[in-house]
């Protein structure tokens, strides 16, 4: 059995699997973003205490948890890198980075809209928002000692320490923030108290979570190719792909 | 990682982690002493940064009072942070680094040695200059005290996340600001038991909640921080 994991974590065996993957995720990505939006911006009613606003939670919620979720996701790869010294896992660590960044980034955007009709703010310090903030460095730095290591294989390992130190930390982030923020008695409306939504709403969140999801997994995928070819570009078996030889011709 | 630190010498590890720790300790400290000016410029950033802050704001008692903690704390985390870099750069440059990763003696026990060293001529002399600049920011007694204790158990830990940190950016371009990009997010909680601690106290709460995290905090670092800044150490001689 153990044989068969290890067949692909080989660059040269996933990177045409994972060209026949991709358009698969961006398609569902695509058709479930599409119905998700429908239905969360036509079809549910208008909330009665926040109106129109409340449906930015559509976008914003299936990034915030994607956000964290692909942290986890790297923090995986990292562990596999470093445990087996696989160039794939690290690859795939580094391909999710910036897409993590990217959800994290439009969690904390959203937010701030969505804040500023509800809450009458645009930020307040909240633990979640906080320690939202705080995962957005903590993705930016990983990307800045990726992008300051020339040699690509001690990017890997040192990422991967970063990522692995990291995801120790953001537990004790998220829980010292949010006693922080008690103790300080910050926002006076929280998420967690807000009322119960109507199943349609339910619906359409979790739509456009497996679109985030469909997004997150294709576009990985395409950059995890895009590093292969360019870590790769030396090994024989690239040379001979299809569309490797249309360019050098 | 398992596999370099197995790789050696399996019966003299059991028997040299602590004469390492004190081996690479006592040279740290050697070096650093016969460069008192350079430590010197350290604590004078610190003061300087703290003092800088009442100009920025205000001279009102009430108001430096309760941002006091909070600036101490920051004052210290940059601190520590503009010497972090120096952790390992020297050892690095002369290749004395790389004999020590060949060395025999087990390599993060060396690297506790190099990062105590750091917290002795950085983080101590700190947690003792904090009661004098806690006068300057009206500090009550037992607020100044809380203080003083949150930053004796709390500079430690950032010497030895630092320690990871300025292992990974060791010889890289524009290390020092990466550094603080990659350093900062993590001290974020200490900052916030450290300088909560003695908010606690000035709102009539206890402050031992708060110490007894950092404390927590303290214990975690000092097992895993030597093995992540050791095999990052390896990372960077490759």
């Amino acid at each position: 059995m153990a044989a068969h994991w290890f067949l692909y974590a080989s660059p040269a065996s996933f990177y045409p699997i994972a060209g026949r993957m991709a358009p698969w995720f961006a398609a569902a990505a695509a058709a479930l973003a599409l119905v998700g939006l429908w239905i969360g911006l036509v079809v549910a009613p208008t909330d009665a205490q926040q109106g129109d606003a409340y449906r930015i939670i559509f976008i914003h919620v299936p990034a915030a948890w994607m956000s964290m979720f692909i942290y986890l996701v790297m923090a995986f790869w990292s562990a596999l890198a470093l445990g087996y010294n696989t160039r794939l896992s690290a690859m795939m660590a580094q391909a999710l980075a910036p897409t993590g960044a990217l959800m994290t980034f439009i969690a904390l955007w959203t937010g701030a809209f969505w804040g500023r009709p509800t809450w009458g703010t645009y930020w307040a310090w909240d633990a979640r928002m906080t320690s939202e903030l705080i995962l957005l460095f903590l993705y930016l730095g990983v990307i800045a000692l990726r992008n300051g290591i020339d040699d690509p294989r001690r990017a890997d390992k040192a990422c991967s320490v970063l990522t692995l130190v990291g995801a120790v930390n953001v537990p004790i982030i998220y829980f010292s923030v949010k006693w922080w923020n008690t103790l300080h008695q910050g926002s006076t409306i929280s998420m967690t108290a807000a009322p119960k939504m109507a199943a349609i709403m339910v619906t359409a969140l979790g739509l456009m979570t497996l679109a985030t999801w469909g997004y997150a997994i294709a576009v990985a995928l395409i950059r995890v190719r895009a590093i292969i070819v360019e870590r790769e570009r030396g090994a024989s078996w690239l040379s001979h792909l299809p569309e490797v030889r249309r360019l050098v011709v | 990682m398992a596999a370099s630190i197995e790789s050696a010498p399996a019966a003299s590890v059991q028997g040299a982690v602590l004469p390492a720790v004190a081996w690479a300790l006592a040279r740290d400290l050697k070096i650093s002493l016969r460069s008192k000016a350079e430590l010197g410029i350290q604590l004078l950033f610190y003061v300087i940064v703290v003092t800088l802050f009442p100009l920025a704001t205000t001279p009102e008692r009430s108001l430096l009072a309760a941002i006091g903690p909070g600036v101490l704390w920051v004052a210290a985390l940059l601190a520590s942070l503009l010497s972090l870099s120096r952790l390992f750069a020297a050892d690095h440059a002369d290749g004395t680094l790389e004999q020590m990763a060949l060395s025999p003696w087990p390599l993060p026990a060396l690297v506790s040695g190099k990062i105590a060293a750091h917290w002795l001529t950085t983080g101590l002399p700190i947690v003792l200059l904090a009661p004098l600049l806690s006068a300057q920011y009206a500090l009550e007694r037992d607020a100044m005290w809380i203080l003083t204790a949150a930053l004796l158990i709390g500079t430690p830990i950032l010497s030895l996340l630092g320690g990871i940190g300025a292992a990974l950016t060791l010889g890289l371009r524009g290390g020092g600001t990466l550094l603080a990009l990659l350093v900062l997010p993590l001290y974020v909680p200490i900052l916030i038991f450290g300088a909560g601690s003695v908010d606690a106290v000035r709102a009539g709460f206890s402050a031992g909640p708060h110490l007894s995290l950092l404390g927590a905090g303290l214990l975690v670092a000092l097992v895993g921080a030597p093995f992540a800044a050791a095999a990052a150490v390896r990372v960077a001689l490759d």
